[in-house]
């Protein structure tokens, strides 16, 4: 028989510690990237000449493959006494790779409030700081979360990617366990649907997400 | 010239590229003055407005406000250019309303009405709210102050914004086209509040607008803006009895034959 249930329920406990491990790395590397991001964006916007060395480091880390951002934080970073346990590198790459995104949707999202805004806030004499965080930050984030949500979803997709450096996430634990048993179908199909399970809820969080917003953009 | 003005332009020009916009404009507006400014779409008034309010910088010449210039600023007998804390400081002597209002559409009416107030005079709360309440008061519309400005018309919004710039207690107020934009059943509304707040207060006023029958009324003086020079100014019974140039004549039986 191809698939066995008892073996699949065996790996389940297992399976299901490591699924923590993925979730924590998710969370993890998405609260770096949201915040890192957003930092980014204000950066260049309130100190403009920030925007120029924030638009390569932006453009760097987005035309690199992630894997090997993962690789050099970890086996690179060491070399210049950056020594971080894989978990940590793991995550900080994940962040810091999708902070770069992130960073370009919070921008369109500032891009997108009208000129006449910040136009607005100046002839009250709100100082340029002051406008920034009351005045427009409060009307660019809310359009962009669904953009974040899919970022989300889609750094949640790439957590396997630390099995690489042996981070036991879900991917690294099915591997393990398929090279100790010799039978990979039910630990990598359980991995595949606990990604598909969990995409599906976050995809319809986001779509609620969205529906009250735009309910609250109609008040 | 006139003897301690409110405001004065003193040959400002702008230029947006080689487009001049204003063209060695001179005009003095004294305390309490309501003055109109009318002209062609393209004539400068709205850029005249925008630099009183230090939204945009003149690219010659000078504003003064209560004799103070804004333009540039003097430290020990030296002319150097305005810093920001010297335009924040002039600024606070003017207010704005916009032709598109311009709410901030995540605040309320009283949201917005207290915001600067509380982030720029380093009012408390309540004495914001205490301050706002009357001005929503005055613009009618004490009952919306919860509603956001999605919630509410054009000409609410419109007087929201009215509100919105008073609360700051500016001694000039800059109205730009403010009832261009609005459905003609809520004009009335917002001229009406305006045309109060120019007997009620001691407000120095500028009014760009398109609404002769109102410049003709409220106004003392209405001057015609045509490529970015005074072409024509005069008393508002006079300019509009009895224009004496040509192309204000020209203007003002195309703007009567439109309605």
């Amino acid at each position: 028989m191809i698939w066995d249930w008892a073996f699949a329920i065996e790996i389940l406990p297992r399976l299901g510690q490591a699924a923590i491990v993925t979730v924590q790395a998710t969370v993890m590397g998405f609260a770096l990237a949201a915040t890192l991001g957003l930092g980014l964006t204000l950066a260049r916007i309130a100190w403009p000449r920030t925007a120029l060395p924030i638009s390569v480091g932006v453009e760097l880390v987005r035309s690199t493959p992630l894997l090997i951002q993962i690789f050099v934080l970890y086996f690179v970073g060491p070399e210049i006494g950056l020594v971080l346990d894989a978990l940590t590198a793991g995550t900080l790459a994940i962040g810091v790779h999708y902070a770069a995104y992130c960073s370009e949707v919070y921008r369109a999202g500032f891009e997108a409030v009208p000129r006449s805004q910040w136009e607005a806030a100046e002839a009250l004499n709100l100082n340029r700081g002051t406008a920034l965080m009351r005045i427009i930050l409060p009307q660019a984030i809310p359009p962009v979360i669904p953009a974040l949500g899919n970022y989300l979803v889609a750094l949640f997709k790439e957590t396997p990617l630390l099995s690489a450096i042996a981070v036991l996430e879900l991917m690294q634990t099915a591997k393990i366990i398929g090279s100790e048993s010799f039978r990979y179908t039910e630990p990598i199909t359980l991995v595949g649907l606990f990604f598909l399970g969990m995409s599906l809820i976050s995809a319809a969080l986001i779509r609620l997400v969205e529906a009250r917003i735009t309910q609250g953009v109609r008040r | 010239m006139m003897q301690d003005p409110m405001v004065r332009f003193q040959n400002v020009t702008k230029r947006h590229g080689s487009h001049i916009v204003v063209d060695g404009l001179n005009l003095d507006v004294a305390r309490n003055e309501k003055v109109a400014i009318i002209g062609a779409s393209g004539s400068g008034k709205t850029s005249l407005l925008r630099m009183l309010m230090a939204l945009d910088p003149v690219d010659s010449g000078e504003i003064f406000i209560e004799g103070e210039p804004l333009t540039h600023m003097e430290r020990q007998g030296k002319r150097l250019p305005p810093d920001m804390a010297h335009i924040r400081r002039m600024r606070g002597k003017v207010g704005m309303v916009f032709q598109s209002f311009n709410l901030f559409p995540h605040l309320t009416a009283m949201g917005n009405c207290i915001e600067a107030p509380m982030r720029v005079l380093g009012l408390t709360r309540a004495a914001a709210i205490e301050r706002a309440t009357e001005l929503l008061e005055m613009v009618g519309l004490a009952s919306r102050k919860d509603y956001y400005p999605s919630q509410l018309s054009g000409g609410q919004q419109q007087r929201v914004a009215i509100a919105r710039a008073l609360a700051m207690r500016p001694k000039v107020m800059l109205f730009d086209e403010v009832t261009s934009a609005l459905d003609p059943e809520t004009v009335g509304e917002v001229l009406t509040v305006i045309r109060r707040l120019g007997e009620e207060h001691d407000l120095t006023m500028m009014v760009v607008t398109h609404q002769m029958g109102f410049a003709r009324e409220f106004a003392d003086r209405v001057c015609f803006l045509h490529q970015g020079r005074i072409c024509e100014e005069a008393p508002a019974r006079d300019f509009f009895h009895n224009p004496q140039n040509e192309r204000t004549r020209a203007f003002l039986r195309a703007v009567l034959e439109a309605g």
